[in-house]
């Protein structure tokens, strides 16, 4: 029950996420809400493997934060305006 | 016993990931909230997930969610200030109430230090 609500609430704070990524007056602010969207998708798979109590759900959350930790390292060379190879 | 210890950490790590979205929501400028989302989201999903491991408490999902923890608060931290750096040197503006800014401070030192005729008039004044 408890586990629900928390669900809830995690994927609220990915809706704010969301407002900030399609408001964002600068293209670093959409980066910064992308990261954070990311890390805030890995807590939900947490209480997800909770839920089920499957292990499955913290392996998805683990390949989900790598994956999300190079796309933010790519759009921060991005943002530097360099290409990137330098 | 467990599974209520594990659900107040995880709901300490909600609350903190709720106050770390409404930062993103509300701050001023692009720094303003890179700061307050990163610090309060890292530490809430690292409390979410060593929450999860004391609530199931099954060998492998106590290994996986340490793991994911460790990984979680090693690359966020990193990822906010390449990003931060990112968005510095491609020339977003402070917020006007903002006070300091020492990376600028810093980088103008290096270029006078670096300057090959800054360097010339200093050494004609010491010798």
């Amino acid at each position: 029950m408890a586990i629900s609500v928390f669900i809830v609430i995690i994927v609220g704070c990915a809706f704010l996420c969301l407002y900030r990524l399609n408001k964002g007056p600068t293209a670093p602010d959409r980066a910064v809400a992308l990261d954070i969207l990311g890390t805030l998708l890995v807590g939900f798979c947490a209480l997800y493997a909770v839920k089920t109590q499957r292990e499955l759900y913290l392996t998805m959350g683990i390949a989900w934060a790598l994956l999300s930790f190079a796309v933010t390292i790519a759009l921060a060379k991005y943002l530097e305006g360099k290409a990137f190879d330098e | 016993m467990n599974e209520l210890i594990g659900k107040i950490l995880i709901g300490v790590g909600v609350a903190f990931d709720f106050f770390g979205a409404l930062g993103l929501v509300r701050l001023p400028d692009v720094y303003n909230r890179l700061q307050a989302a990163t610090k309060c989201v890292t530490i809430g999903t690292c409390f979410l997930l060593v929450g999860a491991g004391v609530a199931v408490g099954t060998a492998g999902l106590v290994v996986t969610s340490l793991v994911c923890a460790v990984f979680v608060l090693i690359t966020s931290p990193v990822g906010a200030h390449a990003l931060a750096r990112g968005s510095h040197r491609g020339g977003v503006e402070l917020w006007e109430g903002s006070v300091v800014d020492k990376y600028e401070e810093d980088v103008d030192r290096v270029e006078h230090e670096h300057d090959p005729e800054e360097i010339a008039y200093g050494s004609e004044e010491s010798s």
